[in-house]
């Protein structure tokens, strides 16, 4: 069946990036924020760049918290997406969707590792999954935030950054990065293949 | 860049043009940079509106990050930019005229999306801040102390600093390693060096010597000196931790690339 992305337009900046992504790969995404429509893709994602709380209230108004909550085809959270599919984050003590067990906490910023930390950093793989098929341990990935999750059994891969964090989470059919997969040249590319391939 | 030409100056001036947007995008991305910055010059001394066209056409080929400075002087004008793609926003001086916008980019956007690039100059002992640097006729002493601006602009919400130290910028005798080394001292935030890479040991020694988060250079790649495998090939063997891609860039692939486009 060919997939069907749709790309959550929970009000943020930046979905062109992600769109041109799938672009690139030949999967065409539909930025979305029909309850509905999100729930007949074959396929969702739910991006976001800016604070935890604001995107929050920006699904509330848009009767989308329980659309994306109740999904059950694979979910790809992408950054801030990926802490707003968790329980809670610290950034201004939002409540999350609470799909994926865990909290987000903020980085502790040293002078070796400056929060926010931007820039490329390794993954290291904890355990295989068809989202990281032909991604080697240890690969760079592009990674924009300042606050994150610790690892837990749901990582699938981790990332270091002053402390070790979740850079790749997955429960039942929800799958998150911390990282930019849109901004992470060829291995980026393949984790969205994959992705789309689920 | 200027009116959508890629240009290079000699220390801020006698800007020459070097081709074209697009198609050197997407063949730095092809080679392995690793974020890509479009400075636009004639944006931010003429007080005008740029074309954000240009903008689009880039996000849909790059597959690295990427940043846009000049003429951005307002949230909206963060924001069109952001729409159209662009990872992260740069400002300079909009932020020395009015340093409340990097608070409200910053509140409005997150602090990892808002750069604060710093045109920066010794003189008489001191680092001084530059503004409008991308006219002569306009470049003048912003009369702030460099290191002050550098808390400042921390302190109101800047993700990361881009130091152009102008006494370096073009000529190509070296990253300012003592001015930057001064500057990393003084940044919780990421830094990133420019102005003065004329050869591989000046990258290097930028990395080693100061401890800058990244270094930036436009010469020595848009004239094909220093191609960007070789760069990161050296920087790795020194020890280094960058990101090397163990696949060549095939030159058919980026043309493709910009054809599609």
């Amino acid at each position: 069946m060919k997939p069907r992305v749709a790309i959550v337009d929970s009000g943020g900046a930046n979905i062109a990036s992600l769109q041109h992504a799938f672009g690139r790969i030949g999967v065409a995404a539909e930025l979305s924020a029909d309850p509905e429509s999100i729930r007949a893709a074959t396929h969702v994602v739910l991006p976001g760049v800016g604070a935890a709380a604001d995107a929050m209230q920006r699904l509330a108004e848009r009767n989308l918290s329980d659309a994306v909550r109740t999904l059950k085809q694979p979910v790809l959270g992408i950054c801030l997406g990926m802490q707003l599919l968790a329980d809670a984050s610290d950034e201004d003590s939002a409540t999350c969707l609470g799909v994926l067990p865990g909290r987000s906490t903020a980085l502790p910023a040293s002078p070796e590792s400056p929060v926010p930390h931007m820039g490329w950093s390794r993954i290291a793989i904890n355990r295989p999954d068809a989202l990281l098929a032909g991604i080697d341990d240890g690969c760079y990935f592009y990674f924009l935030h300042s606050f994150a999750l610790a690892p837990s059994a749901h990582s699938l891969a981790t990332a270091c950054h002053g402390v070790e964090f979740s850079a790749v989470l997955q429960h039942r059919n929800f799958r998150a990065v911390q990282f930019h997969p849109e901004r992470s040249s060829r291995a980026g590319a393949r984790l969205l293949s994959n992705f789309v391939g689920l | 860049m200027r009116d959508g030409k890629v240009v290079k100056g000699v220390k801020f001036r006698n800007h020459r043009v070097v081709g074209d947007i697009v198609e050197l995008a997407a063949r730095y991305c092809a080679e392995g940079a690793d974020e890509l910055v479009f400075y636009d010059i004639s944006a931010s001394p003429a007080g005008r509106t740029v074309d954000r066209q240009w903008i689009s056409r880039v996000a849909e080929v790059l597959d690295v990050p990427f940043c846009v400075a000049g003429g951005i002087r307002s949230v909206e004008d963060a924001e069109a930019v952001l729409n159209r793609g662009a990872d992260k926003i740069s400002i300079n001086s909009p932020a020395l005229h009015a340093p409340e916008l990097i608070s409200q980019l910053a509140k409005r956007f997150g602090t990892q999306c808002v750069v604060v690039g710093i045109d920066s100059r010794a003189v008489d002992g001191d680092y001084v801040v530059y503004q409008n640097t991308g006219d002569p006729e306009k470049a003048a002493i912003a009369g702030r102390r460099t290191m002050d601006w550098i808390d400042e602009v921390q302190h109101l919400g800047a993700g990361e600093i881009v130091l152009n130290c102008m006494n370096q910028d073009g000529v190509r005798q070296g990253y300012d390693i003592e001015q930057l080394r001064q500057a990393r001292q003084r940044c919780r935030i990421p830094l990133v060096a420019s102005g003065g890479a004329g050869s591989i040991e000046h990258f290097a020694d930028v990395f080693e010597s100061t401890g800058v988060d990244a270094a930036l250079a436009a010469s020595v790649f848009h004239d094909g000196d220093i191609s960007i495998p070789s760069l990161k090939h050296f920087l790795s063997t020194r020890g280094i931790e960058i990101r090397v891609d163990e696949r060549q860039p095939d030159r058919a692939s980026w043309q493709q690339t910009i054809l599609s486009s």
